[in-house]
């Protein structure tokens, strides 16, 4: 097939290739002209012949692409650039360093003679924003989250009303004064300036504390709030935009803004809720088409967010709500590798809108025009610090009345001080029409001029801040099994007290949410027997899975990684008098998948990769190395053998896979590598690709990810040692890449051969 | 706020006030409750717990139920059960999940903190010998899987034997090869509970909630969220 169609493709490529100039086949100068747009004229005689162009310059077909796609590569290479120069990054936060590089590329542009662009509102809240939103809603973290969540709307909703009337009140009154002229400002366009210049910017709140590595609750604290207060500036803004445009205001309006207000949020996040309802439905019919997984969580958060704007309803809480409700199921019913792939996609997209988010700041303030008013600006920068410390202050003195762990004046202090304004702000004000706002330009220059005062200043200062009052950073634990079980112990313990106690309090209603979970919704959104997998199983799978995988990036059994430093193995913790224990019955179905599963592996001979399908996710070429390594250091991990000795031996006294795999590790001599001998039957096994392109067995690719059965205990007979880290090293090589191979094949070959 | 008790009783609710830390209206309160869980008897009964509704769908019921019977949570330094219990003991209990007070000094809420995880403690060690052995522990998840039916059995083992291997390493390091790790000390179920911040904020939330929503004149009804992350 290969040669025939080799020609064929050279035939048709030759037929289609243009003649050059001059070698025009003979026999074809009297059909002529259809040789290009730049025809010849009649046959070749004619004096005002042009030359047929080899090559052309024609740049404008692909201008607007060719730019964007420059812009973005400037962005990623300054990113590039910082990390690579060593003291710098640690000084300087990243978002300061790319608004000085804007304004040096804003520059040049300027001194060429071109108009830099500016950052438009258009591209800004539909290309750039909504990714690092998506990136911080489907990360992000529950349960602190919504623990906090009273405080957070506190500090989002009261604090930045707060914000808006001090500061707009006050410049008010500070541009009635005499002497600054500025006297056509009014109230209602001085309060629309406080709205926009008062909400907490989640983009730069996020620039700069990642870098700091503050503890959650903080971080928490400070990023919630300016997730949510996404909703009351859009109100805001709104509102006083209306005003500002038709002059009073009434009771009956204020009123009416508060109900906006409710409509904004709730239905902002109803709409997100929705969409994330339909990304989990979706998902869990994919597991026939792995490829576009990712695509659907993507592509509903689009579209949440832009359902949401149609309506003016907050865009920012409809994403958060989506990422937020779709995350549970997706993540139970899509592959490995589709989590990775989201994972990365929404880090790399967050992270590309984020620098050129402060790049293009960067650029504006070079673009546009500016109208410089010393008093305006200065007052302005004044009364947002002023406020931002009186509101967190005053709320702080009424929140911990309720909050059983108070907020200390450091974390007081670290709050005010983390609240960043940035682009955002810009872009709100950009927005507004020059028609109706005369002193637009003087307002954007104020805008400009405290994003800049807290991106450097706050920005720059707030780490040695945090090491000088010794603010309490992140702790760097990993969630362990011991806290999953403790806490999902006291859960119930509590709410078991509320119910003796009579009191339908905060567990109560969170338990019976859960079960309500458990009941209906899981059923419905996730595929197949996940949904019937309780948590605690869910984490445990999780946490081996993680710990397979480490310990095979770690050189493949020396020692379990950090996790255990010491020297305790399971024969420690095993009672003198181990309990007989009645081999626990695994389900029919079960069995019968991993009966399936180590038949396949055990009886692949060598296949030849297929042929390339765009559709199908290949097995990785690298595999190959695991192989070798595999097969020249013979200690593996107990994943596989478990399984193998179950269905094959019955063991009397089963261990779980933790225990043999932790004896394993702290016991490299007891697995050596056996000299061969004839009497042992060894299985060559050598890993599988996908048979069929387009099959995928999902049940082999779930299995690959789950270990339930437990297994016998370490005194194993020597001849089922090979087939086992034989069939290990498959099991390890498939958990680490998919899909397994298909399952038509070798059914009804025997067992072993 | 109702009339109170005749005097005789309000003696008794300023002394038990004093030994358990209550204020005299939440005791008042938790007596209704007792009596309308005892159905007006002097004595409570494990029947009577297991007659609330609410509790049946909780998988650690059981549990929940002997921490109430457990003589060694009713401070009098005993051991064994209780066939009965009156309303001291029932108060005993439920002060192990009251939440410090302002102005109990730094001493005052380490042992207050103390008294809680023993209780916790004292709800996995079952047969008393002050260790938390593999076999309790694989009961506590196993009741907490309770509802898997198959799955859960199994996978229970895997779990207890990944938590017991991880306690025994954060809190004695080192054995050879031949020790055997006797079981969960209390000393070492302190040291494996200090770096869970979120299981330490909890025990003192729930009473909180609960006088809130039954003095709703004394505070109001909505309290803003609680976090367990921050342990000052």
């Amino acid at each position: 097939m290969t040669s025939r169609a080799m020609t064929l493709a050279g035939l048709f490529l030759l037929l289609l290739t243009p003649g050059t100039g001059g070698s025009q086949v003979p026999g074809t100068d009297g059909a002529g002209d259809h040789g290009g747009p730049h025809g010849l004229d009649g046959h070749g005689a004619n004096a005002t012949n042009k030359a047929f162009p080899v090559l052309s310059f024609d740049y404008k077909h692909v201008q607007m692409p060719f730019e964007i796609s420059l812009w973005v590569l400037l962005a990623s290479l300054m990113k590039l650039g910082f990390h690579l120069i060593p003291r710098l990054s640690s000084i300087v936060p990243e978002s300061c360093l790319l608004i000085v590089v804007g304004l040096l590329v804003g520059g040049l542009i300027r001194v060429v003679g071109e108009d830099p662009p500016i950052l438009g509102s258009q591209l800004f809240f539909l290309c750039l924003l909504p990714p690092i939103i998506l990136d911080a809603g489907y990360f992000l973290p529950i349960r602190p989250f919504t623990e906090n969540v009273g405080t957070i709307l506190m500090f989002a909703v009261v604090g930045t009303l707060w914000n808006a009337f001090f500061v707009g009140g006050l410049l008010y009154g500070v541009c009635q004064l005499e002497g600054t002229h500025l006297g056509r400002v009014d109230l209602m366009a001085c309060l629309l300036f406080g709205s926009i210049i008062s909400a907490v910017d989640p983009v730069a709140v996020l620039a700069v504390f990642e870098e700091i590595h503050i503890n959650e609750l903080l971080h928490i604290l400070v990023f919630g709030e300016s997730l949510l207060n996404d909703a009351v500036t859009v109100v805001l803004y709104h509102l006083f935009e209306e005003f500002a445009a038709a002059g009073g205001v009434t009771i009956k309006d204020v009123f009416l803004g508060i109900v906006c207000f409710l409509v904004v949020a709730l239905g902002g996040i109803l709409v997100g809720a929705i969409y994330g309802v339909l990304a989990a439905f979706t998902s869990r019919f994919t597991s026939h088409t792995r490829v576009i997984e990712p695509l659907f969580v993507f592509l509903y958060s689009y579209m949440a967010y832009l359902s949401a704007e149609v309506f003016h309803l907050s865009g920012i809480m409809a994403l958060i709500a989506c990422g937020a409700v779709m995350r549970p199921y997706v993540e139970a019913n899509i592959s490995h590798k589709s989590h990775t792939t989201i994972k990365y996609f929404l880090k790399m997209w967050s992270s590309v809108s984020e620098t050129l988010i402060f790049i293009f700041l960067g650029v504006s303030t070079v673009a546009g025009q500016h109208h410089w008013n010393w008093t305006f600006v200065i007052c302005t920068v004044i009364l947002c610090l002023v406020a931002r410390v009186l509101g967190v202050v005053g709320l702080t003195f009424m929140i911990n009345k309720f909050r059983i762990v108070k907020l200390t004046t450091k974390d007081q202090f670290i709050i005010a001080y983390g609240g960043l304004r940035g682009a955002i702000a810009f872009s709100l004000g950009y927005l507004l029409d020059k028609v109706h706002f005369p002193m637009r330009d003087m307002f954007l220059t104020a805008i400009i001029t405290v994003i800049f005062f807290t991106v450097f200043v706050q920005g720059m200062t707030i780490r040695p801040l945090v090491d000088l009052l010794a603010v309490k950073k992140k702790q760097e634990t990993k969630r362990s099994i011991n806290e999953e079980i403790h806490t999902q112990f006291l859960d119930h313990l509590l709410t078991g007290i509320e119910d003796i106690c009579g009191h339908y309090g905060h567990h109560h209603w969170k338990d019976k949410l859960n079960r309500f979970n458990k009941k209906y919704v899981k059923k419905c959104l996730i595929a197949g027997e996940r949904s019937k997998e309780p948590q605690l199983i869910a984490f445990y799978h999780k946490m081996e899975m993680k710990q397979a995988i480490e310990l095979v990036e770690s050189g493949g059994g020396v020692k379990i990684p950090s996790a255990m430093p010491s020297t305790v193995s399971m024969q420690n913790i095993q009672p003198k008098k181990p309990t007989e224990r009645a081999l626990p019955q695994l389900s029919k179905s079960r069995e019968e998948e991993i009966r399936k599963i180590l038949r396949t592996n055990l009886q692949k001979t060598r296949q030849r990769l297929r042929s390339y399908n765009r559709h199908t996710l290949v097995a990785d070429p690298y595999e190959d190395g695991w192989n070798d390594m595999f097969l020249k250091r013979r200690r593996v991990m107990e994943l596989g053998k478990k399984l193998n000795n179950y269905l094959t031996v019955p063991a009397p006294a089963p261990d779980s896979p933790t225990m043999a795999r932790a004896r394993l590790a702290s016991d490299p001599q007891a697995w050596s590598i056996k000299p061969k001998s004839d009497s042992i039957p060894t299985i060559q096994v050598d890993l599988a690709s996908p048979q069929s392109p387009d099959s995928v067995n999902m049940a082999e690719e779930e299995e690959g990810l789950m270990m339930k059965a437990p297994s016998s205990s370490a005194d194993q007979k020597e001849r089922k040692r090979d087939k086992e880290d034989g069939v290990e090293q498959q099991r390890l090589a498939r958990c680490l890449s998919d899909p397994g191979p298909s399952a038509e094949d070798d059914e009804d070959e025997p067992f072993l051969p | 706020m109702g009339a109170f008790h005749s005097n005789p009783a309000e003696q008794t609710y300023r002394d038990l006030a004093e030994k358990t830390g209550f204020s005299v209206e939440q005791i008042w309160i938790l007596h209704n409750r007792f009596k309308q869980l005892s159905h007006d008897e002097e004595m409570l009964r494990r029947d009577d717990f297991k007659a609330i509704p609410d509790l049946a769908c909780n998988p650690i019921r059981s549990q929940i139920i002997e921490a109430f019977f457990d003589q060694r949570n009713f401070q009098t330094n005993s051991d064994g059960t209780a066939h009965e219990i009156g309303f001291e003991e029932f108060l005993t209990v439920m002060s192990y999940f009251r939440p410090p007070s302002l102005n109990m000094t730094q001493e005052e809420k380490e042992d207050l903190r103390r008294a809680k995880l023993r209780f916790l403690f004292n709800m996995h060690d079952t047969d008393n010998d002050g260790t938390i052995t593999l076999e309790e522990y694989r009961h506590v998840v196993e009741e907490l899987l309770s509802r898997s039916g198959a799955i859960g059995q199994e996978t229970a083992k895997g779990i207890t034997d990944a938590a017991m291997l991880e306690v025994a390493s954060t809190s004695v390091g080192h054995m050879g090869p031949d020790d055997v790790y006797e079981g969960i000390t209390f000393e070492h179920f302190l040291k494996v509970c200090h770096p869970f911040p979120a299981v330490k904020g909890k025990l003192q939330l729930i009473l909180t909630a609960f006088v809130h929503t039954l003095f709703p004149h004394y505070r109001p009804r909505l309290y803003i969220g609680y976090t367990g992350v921050h342990w000052a």
